[in-house]
């Protein structure tokens, strides 16, 4: 007796609250956490190696799928690290258009956070209706680059195309009755903008309902209240950053600190916690989404009224117009040259990090002057977020280790690269 | 007819009664195993509909076939055997958690004529089956030989003898109200009214044996054996085929029963709540089945809805709230009963 006493069970990777691939090695008493012993790498891609075998342009699709639930986030760190070693800034309206996609990203990624930590926690309504919204906002995607997930819509030097006039709508089929379809296509009969526009008037409501059947929910409250308490010394120490650290009470965003794009014209509060608990964290996402709907707002009003061009007018970087290239032979030379053999960017180092909807997501860029990255390295916040997680659980009971996957907002693709 | 009928005659007394015994218990299965399947399809467009979403709707009219075309899926699978289980054990885990589920119903009272045997101690017959339940999920967890089965066999184990006991003393009450074990006297003991039915002057009662009756079942929030998201299937994690679809049978008629046993012995049982022309007009039989798809609906309301407990937590609520309410209700309803104020108990 006393020899036998922790039992190891390995939870994943194929195990329906992994987040997708995780595996971990557990080693419980009866059923509280010993020890816990994240094994990542099965999502490995090699994207960091990858990147580097081809001209910048190309990897932008590579960010996509790192974090492949805020995708265009991840794009932006990449561009905005190409913009800082070229030395150009995208116009006004494309930043604008940068800060409403990291927006919608944001909510994008919280919804799906809320809906897998509620899962996780047994709450099945929250999934479906945080995906409700979440379609939305893939529409939003689609509309703008024609893909829902990997979107591939930032460039160096601005976004890939402006915001269209018009929402693409439903079709009609066998199985939608024409009334049906009349409410679905309610609000897509003006602009793109009109659409977010009555999305972010509805949306609010919608958190209300997830908070209505979660925030003072006793069962909730007894599943997340003390899980995975970190102190504001032990979050900085471990690297946490966005809501991992905010929930701690370290009030620290990049979009105040060292404001990107046009986040300092923008008016938003930051969420912070005090107890550095599950709970307050929940309660921060819940709240980043309300903030992120008032900057949505404020993106739109702007771009309503102020339109202008959305990319650099460098041919070196940006395509030439479809019209210039029919008649300017320039043009169509600087076409070939864009999308065969990139450009080069001038000899240097840079780190540039956004506020990615999970924390700070950098990218460090090394170029040789050639028209490939030297070296790119990613800065990813799950990944930092999940080394503490044998911390974070230790003492808990196996349920919780569950209820701590989902609060860190983990996502593979982002972890293993 | 004639021929039928004396060849009836012919039968000797012991066999007859067998033979109409198993005729009844056929008239009771048959519609018991429908409910089941037609549970599933309830639960599932419930639920969907709750969530905003639509349910099964491809097989037959409005996915009506659905829990047909699962049963046979499920029949037509094969039993793997995982290769360190005990096979006996293995196989006889699904049979132990199904039997006392069906046994159960023998004793429950349709209406004050419609009951297979009415013995003189029903509701400690059920009580007792109801605590061989559990064998079944342990042995199931025990046999697998796989950790999150038998970690989940160690939480239903406690979990259910845990709630097993709040669910008596919520009894003991219902047992001193009505003065019976009998659970057609208990039901007949709340005759004349909603005014009269125990869930009133037990109401405490009621819902610790409700709550419990949730527990019990393995439903959520109560659902950690389970715990779809933890240990993944818990105790029938390795079950495929019809073995698991013992289990899910098993599951499935607890509810029914605990649905049933609630409506008996806390909402009237067959009684119409108002004792006059419109109410009475619906047969009693109907008055049943009402009020047991009412309670049912509970059981999915809570699952569409609520998070889940934490295998400690449920512990706590059971031994900390339940059992201490109860106990409190069963001294206030015997105190009471020696006053003059016992007819509200009564």
């Amino acid at each position: 007796m006393g020899e036998l006493r922790s039992s190891t069970i390995n939870f994943g990777p194929q195990h329906p609250a992994a987040h997708g691939v995780l595996r971990m090695i557990a080693e419980l008493d009866g059923e509280v956490v010993q020890r816990l012993d994240p094994h990542i790498g099965l999502l490995h891609r090699g994207t960091e190696k990858l990147a580097e075998t081809k001209p910048y342009n190309q990897s932008i699709g590579y960010m996509d799928r790192l974090d492949y639930v805020s995708m265009l986030s991840n794009e932006h760190a990449y561009v905005m690290a190409i913009e800082a070693l070229l030395g150009i800034s995208p116009p006004v309206r494309a930043q604008y258009i940068r800060v409403l996609y990291d927006e919608i990203t944001r909510i994008r990624n919280h919804l799906m956070w809320i809906g897998t930590h509620g899962l996780d926690l047994g709450a099945m309504a929250v999934f479906l209706y945080a995906f409700r919204d979440r379609e939305d906002l893939i529409d939003c995607y689609e509309a703008v680059s024609g893909a829902r997930l990997h979107a591939g819509y930032y460039r160096p030097g601005g976004v890939y195309r402006d915001l269209p006039e018009r929402m693409p709508e439903h079709q009609q089929n066998d199985r939608i009755s024409a009334k049906k379809l009349k409410r679905l296509n309610e609000d897509r009969q003006g602009s793109l903008l009109d659409f977010i526009q009555a999305f972010t008037d509805r949306f609010p409501g919608h958190i209300d309902e997830l908070e209505t059947l979660l925030t003072d929910n006793r069962i909730w409250k007894q599943r997340t209240v003390d899980i995975a308490v970190v102190s504001p010394e032990r979050a900085l120490q471990l690297g946490f950053t966005g809501p991992m650290l905010r929930g701690s009470g370290v009030e620290w965003d990049l979009r105040k600190k060292q404001p990107y794009e046009v986040y300092d014209r923008v008016d938003f509060d930051i969420p912070v916690g005090t107890n550095g608990d599950t709970y307050d964290r929940y309660l921060i996402r819940m709240e980043e989404m309300r903030q992120s709907v008032r900057i949505m707002r404020q993106c739109i009003e702007w771009l309503h009224q102020h339109p202008g061009p959305v990319m650099v007018d460098d041919p070196k970087v940006a395509p030439p117009r479809r019209e210039n290239m029919k008649g300017d032979m320039e043009s169509l030379i600087h076409h070939f040259k864009l999308f065969s053999e990139g450009y080069s960017i001038p000899q240097g180092e840079t780190y540039q990090a956004v506020e990615h909807p999970k924390g700070e997501f950098g990218i460090y860029l090394v170029s040789d002057g050639s028209n490939k990255p030297y070296r790119l390295k990613i800065r990813a916040p799950c990944f930092v977020h999940l080394a503490a997680y044998d911390e974070m659980a230790k003492g808990h009971m196996l349920a919780d280790v569950v209820a701590i996957i989902g609060t860190m907002d983990i996502v593979f693709g982002d972890v293993d690269r | 007819m004639d021929s039928i009928l004396s060849l009836w005659a012919w039968l000797p007394i012991w066999l007859q009664s067998v033979i109409i015994d198993l005729l009844l218990i056929v008239a009771i299965m048959v519609p018991l195993i429908l409910g089941v399947a037609y549970m599933t399809y309830a639960e599932r467009k419930v639920i969907a509909f709750m969530h905003v979403r639509m349910g099964p709707n491809r097989v037959g009219w409005r996915g009506l076939l659905q829990p047909i075309a699962d049963t046979l899926k499920l029949i037509f699978k094969e039993i793997i055997f995982p290769k360190n289980s005990n096979s006996y054990l293995f196989l006889i885990a699904p049979m132990l958690s199904l039997g006392p589920a069906f046994a159960a119903w023998a004793v429950i009272p349709f209406t004050d004529q419609l009951v297979l045997t009415n013995i003189d101690a029903s509701l400690l017959y059920v009580l007792a089956l109801s605590s061989v339940g559990v064998y079944g999920i342990i042995i199931a967890g025990w046999a697998s030989n796989s950790k999150y089965a038998f970690i989940s066999a160690m939480r239903s184990g406690a979990q259910m003898i845990s709630y097993e006991i709040a669910m008596g003393f919520a009894l003991v009450g219902v047992l001193m109200a009505a003065g019976s074990l009998n659970l057609k006297e208990i039901a007949l003991a709340q005759e004349g009214g909603i005014h009269q039915w125990f869930f009133l002057p037990l109401f405490p009662l009621f819902i610790v044996y409700f709550v419990s009756g949730v527990a019990e079942t393995n439903r959520l929030p109560f659902d950690v054996a389970e715990g779809e998201s933890e240990i993944v299937a818990g105790f029938h994690v390795e079950y495929s085929g019809t073995a698991f679809a013992l289990f899910f049978l098993a599951e499935y008629a607890n509810m029914i029963l605990i649905a049933a046993l609630t409506v008996i012995l806390f909402l009237g049982g067959w009684m119409a709540p108002f004792p006059i022309i419109p109410f009475t007009l619906i047969p009693p039989i109907a008055w049943f089945l009402i009020k047991v798809c009412g309670v049912l609906f509970f059981f999915l309301w809570f699952r569409a809805s609520f998070p889940r407990y934490r295998y400690d937590q449920i512990m706590r609520l059971g031994w900390k709230v339940f059992i201490p309410v109860t106990i409190v209700w069963i001294v206030v309803i015997a105190v009471a009963k020696l006053t003059p104020l016992g007819f509200i108990f009564s």
